[in-house]
């Protein structure tokens, strides 16, 4: 790593915080797969509890579906640093060369990889069974793509804040979903709307550039919230 | 510059000027309610279309107003914090949360009472409600993450972690609650457009605006009424291992009722040259 060189550098750090984070959760299979059979068992529940009225269904399955996908994207996010913190990499990461936010986007875009985009490629299937017409699959997915990775970047504040604190998983979700319910009014709205036959490009637009404004701020505040949460431990 | 702010943040500072100003606001908080109410809830005639039931605007307009303000204060003094340290604009955040949770709560409840006679309903998805609901679980969260941030053992302390990871969540909040106020006012014109006709608000009479002008000053001196006292308790809390702390007890124990409790400024009294020293 040259000094004169650091971008080079911050693509290094990048790139091999991503591929360990990806490698890690390729072999443990229950890390991305369990959120994942959450979200089926959640929006299979709906009809269940609803009944099985067809008009009824689909005019709800665009939130049924952005509501569970947000849920089990809370469900694996509370471990994204955990376990860093637990083995000690995440004092590393924070002593190391490489800046804290580049190495929190990285496992930001390695959880979402492991946890929002199988998701993104479920959930045609999940849309097509609560009966959402097939030309409002391909929004569902232009939807939930900047969705979801909006969710893990923002998600990934509150993870960061709650480290180290037992049974983090409730406050999480209090502080994370308050904070979503605009990714969760234009997602739902806009599958909605390409459901009615309606224009859809507005509502695309405003989650991209709330995708945008996560993707610049929310690494910051990440990083922030993980030095405090790592001085902390130190102290204790 | 800095030197002076952070002498004149100092704890005892501070403690001392909200001693100062507490029954100041206190005092003129009660005396804009009391007029208020009663120019509003007395003088102030009926409304044409809403008759009696409007005058609940009083109490809820304030509290809205009032619960909006407070989370900018609660924000500003994390982000003061976060930027300088300094330790008094942590306790002024942790001061104002509950204050403005409870204006949020009031502003939601007063809302429900007035909607029941003018809507039919006690509650609707009304973008205003809507958003006002979402601002009072931020005030949750937020108390929620300090409450678990803060070390189990010594709840008179707060650690620093609580302090900033609070205020990074506050800071987080400011930023994301326009976004959360306009998207769910697009959310309800988009799916359900004018299903409720809102109270279109005419030119208020002055006989009206009056007592509402005085109900929201009387909430604002109310709201830093709640501030300073709630500001001294907690600088006494976090600064109870402090030098000035230990003096002020001695001082407050050998004075007043030092005739009423010998026991307690007796044991208390052998301390008192150790500060000095």
């Amino acid at each position: 790593m040259s000094i004169d060189a650091p971008s080079s550098g911050l693509l290094k750090g990048f790139g091999s915080v991503l591929r360990r984070d990806l490698l890690i959760g390729a072999r443990s299979a229950g890390q991305w797969l369990n959120p994942l059979m959450f979200f089926v068992i959640v929006v299979s529940l709906f009809p269940l509890g609803i009944g099985p009225e067809p008009a009824q269904l689909a005019a709800i399955a665009p939130g049924v579906l952005w509501v569970s996908a947000l849920l089990s994207m809370l469900l694996s996010l509370d471990s994204l640093f955990e376990q860093d913190r637990a083995d000690g990499v995440l004092d590393q990461f924070v002593l190391g060369r490489t800046p804290l936010s580049v190495v929190v986007l990285a496992k930001v875009i390695a959880h979402w990889m492991l946890s929002g985009l199988p998701l993104l490629l479920l959930s045609p299937l999940l849309g097509l069974m609560l009966g959402l017409p097939v030309h409002a699959l391909g929004t569902l997915g232009l939807a939930l793509l900047p969705g979801t990775l909006t969710l893990s970047l923002i998600g990934a504040i509150g993870a960061a804040l709650t480290v180290g604190l037992n049974r983090s998983g409730v406050l999480l979700s209090l502080l994370v979903l308050p904070l979503i319910v605009p990714v969760l009014i234009f997602g739902a709205g806009s599958v909605s709307a390409a459901a009615g036959g309606y224009e859809t490009g507005a509502g695309l637009s405003l989650l991209l550039a709330m995708l945008m404004m996560a993707l610049s701020l929310a690494p910051l505040a990440t990083a922030a919230a993980l030095r405090v949460g790592v001085a902390s431990s130190e102290q204790s | 510059m800095f030197t002076w702010i952070h002498r004149f943040g100092s704890a005892p500072n501070v403690y001392r000027l909200s001693g100062v100003l507490a029954p100041w606001f206190g005092v003129s908080a009660a005396l804009c309610i009391i007029i208020g109410l009663y120019l509003g809830l007395v003088v102030a005639p009926p409304d044409y279309e809403q008759g009696e039931s409007y005058r609940i605007i009083y109490i809820h307009v304030p509290a809205a107003w009032m619960s909006m303000f407070a989370y900018v204060v609660m924000a500003v003094s994390s982000a003061i914090f976060l930027i300088w340290r300094l330790k008094v604009a942590d306790a002024v955040a942790a001061a104002v949360a509950p204050i403005g949770a409870a204006f949020t709560a009031v502003a939601l409840i007063t809302g429900s009472f007035w909607g029941k006679p003018m809507w039919g309903t006690w509650w609707v998805w009304d973008a205003r409600l809507t958003s006002e609901l979402l601002l009072l679980f931020l005030y949750l969260g937020y108390m929620a993450l300090r409450g678990a941030l803060a070390a189990p053992g010594e709840s008179s302390a707060p650690s620093t972690t609580a302090a900033r990871g609070a205020a990074i969540l506050a800071v987080v909040g400011v930023i994301n609650i326009p976004i959360i106020h306009f998207s769910v006012e697009w959310w309800n014109t988009l799916h359900q457009p004018s299903t409720i006709t809102r109270f279109d608000k005419p030119a208020m009479h002055i006989s009206m605006l009056r007592p509402l002008l005085l109900m929201a000053l009387g909430a604002q001196l109310l709201f830093f009424h709640n501030l300073t006292v709630r500001l001294r308790t907690g600088l006494l809390q976090r600064e109870s291992r402090a030098r000035w702390v230990r003096e002020l007890a001695i001082a407050q124990s050998n004075t007043p009722p030092g005739d009423n409790t010998p026991g307690a400024s007796s044991t208390v009294v052998p301390e008192k040259p150790e500060p000095s020293a």
